[in-house]
């Protein structure tokens, strides 16, 4: 199999088969708390979707040129969750110095971005999956855009979810999970692309 | 006295993490395949969750409060560091089963909010007593959801099989899906069951 199809496999994979949200359980937190209202929803996936292909190519290669040659693996969890929150505040001090409409866009998202476990992730499964370094970019960017998918799909849904009669008991969080659970079902059903 | 067990009450129902706070659920829906993979994850996030809570509480007179998140963090995954490495030399089947969402704790919203917002205000033994309730909250949310799990996708409870070999368990339950699925129902009990409790003590006050 030629690298250009590899890198196709890992991509198809990240977004479908393993979506992160629906498959892997991550990132459940801002999953729920922000898909009330579709614009949120769409400025987090802009702002995780940057942070994350950045942060954890960064990681990456800090793991792979300072970690490994000095032996010290073991450090990998606090490295990678300092360099994220390194990484974080130098962005946003960046955006709001160069570019301030887009740090309107997703300024106020950055800082809940730090404890997203999506990112820490994918920083450690782009090391637990021995991945090279332009696959580790693959990865962490169809990680992200199976995020944003998540993320807008469900906010989508639950914009038409308001005008719905629903029993007083699921009203709130009941009613996203189980609709969470039926589009995992959907999701489930894409387990062959990019095998 | 009464104000510890109450501190150590709250975090059971009335602020259980998982249920009612809706923090670190990433944790919760990925380990409850198997009732023994969830007591593992409590056990793991409790040893976190205590340690950090003990450390920050009592050094909490020498962290500076521009400082005081990264110190948290940094406090927080040396201990993942330490258990990470506890669990691999002891426990590596138990390890491999959790996998990654051992070294996730670090980031587990619960573990970074009590510390903040309990731990770094309060002695160090409300914290202990605090810390012991959120982990037996997360203990039953994950705990509950796993049996579930369990017995009706796998149709075995401590991997021991309870019905006889023509059961044919739904495996749905132990898919992704089934995770969603189960917790949507258990919070919708975990609220109706606070509603009740809170209509009665409105009537009798």
């Amino acid at each position: 199999m030629s690298d250009l199809q590899q890198l196709g496999q890992i991509l198809l994979q990240s977004v479908f088969a393993q979506n992160l949200v629906f498959i892997r359980f991550l990132a459940l937190c801002s999953f729920v708390g922000l898909t009330a209202d579709f614009n949120s929803a769409v400025g987090m996936s802009w702002a995780v979707t940057f942070v994350t292909v950045m942060a954890s190519t960064v990681s990456y290669v800090i793991y792979q040129y300072l970690l490994l040659p000095f032996g010290l693996e073991y450090l990998q969890t606090i490295t990678f969750i300092l360099t994220i929150a390194v990484f974080v505040q130098l962005v946003e001090i960046y955006l709001k110095k160069a570019i301030p409409s887009l740090y309107r866009m997703m300024g106020i998202y950055l800082p809940l971005i730090a404890t997203n476990c999506m990112i820490l992730a994918v920083a450690l499964l782009n090391v637990s999956e021995k991945y090279s370094l332009l696959e580790a970019t693959v990865f962490s960017l169809g990680a992200s855009i199976g995020y944003a998918l998540a993320l807008i799909i469900m906010a989508g849904i639950r914009e038409r979810l308001r005008y719905a009669k629903v029993p007083e008991l699921m009203k709130g969080y009941p009613l996203i999970f189980i609709t969470s659970a039926f589009i995992a079902i959907a999701f489930m059903g894409l387990q062959g692309l990019g095998r | 006295m009464k104000s510890l067990v109450s501190i150590f009450n709250r975090g059971l129902l009335k602020e259980n993490p998982v249920f009612i706070l809706m923090l670190g659920l990433c944790s919760v829906l990925a380990v409850s395949v198997s009732v023994v993979n969830a007591i593992g994850m409590t056990l793991a996030y409790s040893f976190v969750l205590i340690c950090s809570e003990l450390t920050i509480s009592s050094c909490r007179k020498w962290i500076p409060r521009s400082l005081r998140v990264p110190i948290f963090i940094l406090t927080i995954a040396s201990f993942v560091t330490i258990l990470g490495l506890i669990m691999k030399a002891y426990f590596p089947d138990l390890d491999k089963a959790l996998g990654i969402f051992i070294p996730l704790i670090v980031v587990n919203c619960i573990i970074i909010g009590r510390v903040e917002a309990f731990a770094y205000r309060k002695s160090v033994i409300e914290s202990l007593f605090d810390s012991l309730g959120m982990s037996a909250g997360y203990g039953i949310a994950i705990i509950a959801i796993a049996m579930v799990r369990e017995v009706l996708g796998n149709g075995s409870l401590f991997d021991i099989p309870l019905f006889g070999a023509n059961f044919q368990p739904a495996l749905i339950l132990i898919l992704p899906p089934g995770a969603f699925l189960v917790i949507g129902i258990e919070i919708a009990i975990v609220n109706a069951l606070l509603k009740r409790i809170e209509s009665k003590g409105g009537k009798s006050s």
